[in-house]
């Protein structure tokens, strides 16, 4: 287990009360807190190099592109992507999701053809296909799951029959803590002739990830889950096929000449930053990769992995407690229901004792149906919680079974 | 600081569990589907409108889709308004909004939900059922939402 005692005064805003208890901040799966570290990088940035990137023919704006671009080296290093010119800054997983719909999805998706999704996957990870096969006359086919939430590789393999051309899935669900046969998943794919996009939101804060081992072709993350600001994130992807790929916006930066009439592009990743870049974004993920990559991937996997067991193993002690998602391969995240205690009754009760947890359907109304739920309750970890953040969890969650009276 | 028990008081906990007029009115001429999308909650609500005056309501909620407020709320307003007139419910519906939005307590039983006031994420829970009562009143076949309302 990682030291929480020297990892917790790091974050600013783990010193503050919730309700007058200690902040047991247990919604990371929404968005993670940020370090000092992290913040500081922003404030340094902006007090001492801030001009606008890649024009500036002074010492200062040099500084900035400087700070901009080795955050791009930064992301590059951390999930191993094909090259540095593969990572386009975005403001995060959906916008990544849908620049890869509206530039590599128009060009290639026809009418008739067929993208697949899962039916684990996260909003993100739909509604930009539904609204390309919508566009396109295409079919979106959407991969079931098994009872104890996993990609049901047999309607996988189905789903694959009908040769997509493009199959998305995430790598970690956020509503059930799913760790997906990435590389698995994308061999299938690329052997049936689609391109794979992985939806990364929920990996890579807290897995080693690797996009050249996946071998998929395009992966998307966001910042803010992985203690960088909000509004930071990337399209990681494979260099050729952003080269063949359209712009997503049209504006300065992404251009190379511009004519009355028409214009010709900036190479990647410059083509697809179009307008002035999020710099305090990308410079305080780089510092957050930093914070990361000093903890270590590995560790951070095993310390939120742990804490999940011991929560699955402490809530199914209590009566009533349903517990979602498979037993062996998932991450930091424990959804659950108790009795027929509606989940947002559950968040209210434990947010009096500082609890912080998610109730609801956590962007995923495909997967709930399937759950058969309306919603769930859901306590996610990162590298700051521990045993007493799961004894406060426990707690509260027993306390509202009172409250309710669900029968023990 | 407010109490949990402010909040879930007996009344509350009791219409939750035993929520009345939990049905569908087979004679109304009057429907109305109210949305909460933040959390995915649905009431569906069926009104009987003789004239002007509300001789029966009543309202269900998808399996597992109604928090403790909502179905509370939601029991609480049908026996308040069964018998009323349109317009009186209408009234009560102002009583009870500007109840949660900080003014004084809205009359009878209602009042059980100043508590919520205190809560203010949970406002929309309390406020769904009189958004899809207002609704069915005016006829609107589009179903209503939290998020169309101004509840803040």
């Amino acid at each position: 287990m990682l030291d929480t005692t020297r990892i917790r005064p790091d974050f600013p805003i783990l010193q503050q009360k919730e309700n007058g208890q200690r902040l047991v901040y247990l919604d990371n799966a929404a968005t993670s807190q940020k370090p000092r570290r992290v913040i500081d990088a922003i404030v340094h940035y902006y007090s001492f190099h801030n001009a606008n990137v890649h024009r500036g023919a002074y010492a200062l704006a040099v500084e900035a592109t400087e700070a901009y671009e080795a955050a791009r080296t930064a992301v590059a290093r951390f999930v191993n992507a094909w090259a540095r010119e593969g990572v386009v800054f975005t403001r995060g997983t959906t916008e990544s999701i849908n620049l890869v719909a509206a530039s590599w999805g128009r060009t290639n998706v026809k009418r008739g053809d067929t993208v697949v999704v899962t039916a684990m996957d996260h909003h993100s990870n739909i509604v930009p296909w539904q609204i390309l096969c919508q566009e396109r006359s295409a079919t979106l086919r959407m991969v079931e799951i098994t009872e104890d939430g996993r990609i049901d590789l047999s309607d996988f393999g189905r789903a694959l029959e009908a040769k997509p051309k493009i199959v998305a899935f995430p790598y970690v669900s956020n509503a059930l803590g799913t760790v997906n046969p990435a590389a698995q998943l994308s061999k299938l794919a690329h052997a049936a002739g689609a391109v794979t996009v992985v939806d990364g939101a929920q990996s890579s804060p807290h897995l080693r990830v690797d996009v050249q081992t996946i071998d998929c072709d395009f992966y998307a993350l966001s910042g803010h889950k992985m203690l960088a600001p909000m509004g930071s994130g990337a399209l990681i992807a494979k260099p050729a096929l952003l080269e063949a790929m359209p712009p997503y916006h049209g504006g300065g930066e992404m251009i190379e000449r511009v004519w009355d009439d028409r214009s010709t592009w900036n190479k990647i990743p410059h083509k697809f930053e179009g307008g002035t870049p999020n710099v305090e974004a990308a410079v305080g993920l780089g510092a957050a990769i930093a914070y990361l990559e000093q903890l270590g991937m590995e560790k951070i996997a095993a310390h939120e992995q742990e804490l999940a067991r011991l929560t699955i193993e402490r809530l199914s002690q209590i009566d009533g407690v349903t517990v979602y998602g498979p037993r062996e391969h998932r991450a930091g995240v424990v959804p659950f229901t108790y009795g027929d205690i509606h989940p947002h009754d559950l968040a209210t009760i434990l947010d009096k004792d500082g609890v912080c947890i998610r109730a609801g359907h956590h962007c995923t109304q495909p997967l709930m149906r399937r759950l058969g739920v309306a919603a769930t309750a859901r306590a996610s970890f990162y590298i700051y919680n521990d045993v007493d953040d799961i004894d406060a969890l426990v707690t509260a969650v027993r306390k509202a079974g009172e409250l309710f009276g669900v029968p023990a | 600081m407010s109490d949990l028990s402010d909040l879930y008081q007996q009344v509350i906990l009791d219409h939750n569990r035993n929520p009345r007029n939990f049905k569908r009115v087979d004679l109304a001429n009057r429907k109305a589907e109210g949305n909460n999308p933040l959390c995915g909650d649905r009431i569906q609500l069926y009104v009987q409108l003789d004239g002007d005056t509300i001789t029966d309501i009543g309202f269900q909620m998808p399996q597992g889709s109604g928090c403790a407020i909502s179905k509370a709320s939601a029991s609480l307003m049908t026996d308040a308004v069964k018998g009323k007139t349109a317009a009186a419910a209408e009234t009560m519906f102002q009583e009870f909004r500007d109840m949660l939005a900080g003014g004084t307590n809205a009359p009878g039983k209602l009042a059980v939900f100043s508590g919520v006031r205190a809560f203010p994420s949970r406002i929309k829970c309390a406020n769904l059922a009189w958004h899809a009562l207002h609704a069915a009143l005016q006829n609107s076949a589009q179903p209503v939402t939290t998020e169309s309302a101004r509840d803040f």
